[in-house]
């Protein structure tokens, strides 16, 4: 399997969190996740302004056959949500690290990320789990 | 406990299949992904793997009236070398299981039934099998490949000298099929034309090699029970423990068709005839979101003032149709075509609609 982006943060949820020169999170989900789930045919997106906790639930991933929550890397609030997704969900699959990010937030914390998982842990932890 | 595995493990694990537990079974959920493996048994063959099924086989002088004071459909309706579509019921009406009854002869009836009913409909069986047969359940030595999809017809054909353009839907025949003594039946559970192979368990690898080794590139597809699951529900095929089960009936699950309440009579004849005589108060129906969010099985058929008015039986995305399509069991009331539908999916109520099943056509 290919490796995750060392650039990017993990979560054991299967997100991954990007610092933004803004300081502000963009968050998807990680290869593994959108493999696990199959074909996506829709993601519900949280409103602009909502205030999220971290491993709070902000939005849900739908494929053909299954459904998966997604929850925040961090505490923060959404600032920006990714519209196209509502007409081609299926970025999340075709890709998941770029054009098929899901949510920017603002967070709490300016160190909201840093204890998430590096690349190396996060396919570490994928690993252990195919096993 | 381990999960069993078919004789067929090896093959699909070669093949690139995602696992998943199923009942007490190891099965491959997908291969290539729901979508492709839909679309090639839409247009092209697939083959799954489904030697989870259990096969139950009744003989005797009078097999077939016993199998038959079990069962709603009437084996005197078909002739040898012909299968029958059928529910297997209680007392009460509700289903025991959902079977496909194999009439060999009078005295020799053979009968596939889902997998995680095999011990229940087993012990069902031997309980109310009347006298003049005796019931064996063979599910241990029989593996199942199903061929499925508009090019299956062909490619089983260049393993077999039985000419199959004589076997009808809902005939079967015994033959050799890649020098493997098979079960050909022309049944399936994808609203495609195709097969049924049941083999032993000791020819299955061999059978599964063989059919992708006769098939040209692109023609054949391994299918896993993610897409038998989109397959079966675009042509509302019911889903035993999802859409039907020991509390409802066959009249309310629009299944009516196979209950023959004339003539003989069967386990619960009388509780389904009372039903159809007070009219139904549910049923099963067809249902398509208005907008975007699929609904899932579980979920919630309610009333404009959030009562809970029914339930969603299957749900999914439709890969043929791009749109989200489901069952559920509703009030007669609101079971008619057009019929406005609330589904309660997570906080909100999403708007569907009754719609004209088969979902799609062939």
């Amino acid at each position: 399997m290919a490796s995750s982006p060392i650039d990017l943060r993990y979560t054991e949820d299967h997100e991954w969190a990007r610092e933004e020169p803004d300081g502000t999170i963009t968050v998807g989900v990680t290869h593994h996740a959108q493999d696990a789930l199959g074909d996506v045919v829709y993601v519900e997106l949280p409103a602009v302004g909502r205030v999220l906790g971290e491993k709070g639930t902000f939005g849900v991933v739908e494929s053909v056959k299954t459904v998966s929550d997604l929850y925040s890397p961090c505490a923060g609030t959404v600032v920006a949500v990714n519209d196209a997704l509502g007409g081609a969900p299926d970025l999340v699959n075709r890709a998941c690290y770029g054009e098929g990010w899901i949510v920017r937030i603002r967070p709490t914390s300016e160190t909201a990320i840093a204890h998430l998982k590096s690349a190396e842990d996060y396919d570490a932890y994928c690993a252990a789990l195919s096993h | 406990m381990s999960l069993l595995r078919t004789p067929l493990y090896e093959n699909i694990k070669a093949a690139g299949a995602r696992f998943v537990p199923f009942g007490e079974w190891e099965m491959p959920v997908q291969f290539a992904g729901i979508q492709a493996e839909h679309e090639a048994v839409r247009t092209r063959a697939g083959l799954f793997d489904v030697s989870h099924m259990g096969e139950v086989e009744v003989r005797g002088p009078d097999a077939l009236g016993a199998v038959n004071r079990l069962i709603t459909n009437d084996l005197e309706g078909i002739v040898d070398g012909q299968a029958l579509y059928t529910c297997m019921c209680l007392p009460s009406g509700g289903i025991v299981d959902d079977l496909v009854v194999y009439r060999f002869s009078r005295e020799h009836i053979f009968i596939c039934c889902n997998a995680s009913n095999v011990d229940k409909d087993f012990a069902h069986i031997v309980e109310h099998l009347g006298p003049g047969a005796e019931a064996r359940n063979l599910s241990e030595r029989y593996a199942q490949l199903a061929v499925q999809g508009p090019l299956a017809p062909a490619l089983v054909q260049r393993l077999t000298s039985v000419d199959l353009s004589t076997l009808k839907r809902y005939f079967f025949t015994l033959g050799q099929v890649a020098g493997c003594e098979t079960l050909i039946s022309r049944t399936g559970y994808t609203g495609e034309d195709g097969f049924e192979l049941y083999v032993s368990n000791d020819d299955a690898p061999k059978l599964w090699d063989a059919l992708f080794a006769a098939a040209a590139p692109g023609e054949l597809m391994p299918i896993g029970l993610g897409a038998r699951d989109t397959l079966r529900l675009e042509y509302k095929m019911a889903l035993y423990g999802n859409d039907i089960d020991a509390t409802t009936t066959p009249l309310e699950a629009g299944l009516g068709w196979v209950v023959k309440l004339d003539g003989r009579d069967f386990i619960g004849k009388d509780a389904l005839k009372d039903q159809k005589e007070a009219g139904l108060s549910r049923r099963l129906i067809g249902f398509k979101m208005d907008g975007r969010v699929p609904a899932r099985h579980g979920y919630e058929v309610v009333d404009a003032d959030g009562a809970v008015t029914g339930v969603v039986t299957s749900g999914s995305h439709s890969p043929s149709l791009k749109e989200n399509i489901g069952m559920a069991y509703v009030p007669t009331t609101s079971s008619a075509i057009g019929s406005p539908l609330l589904i309660r999916i997570r906080d909100r109520a999403e708007p569907a609609t009754v719609v004209k099943t088969p979902f799609v056509s062939r």
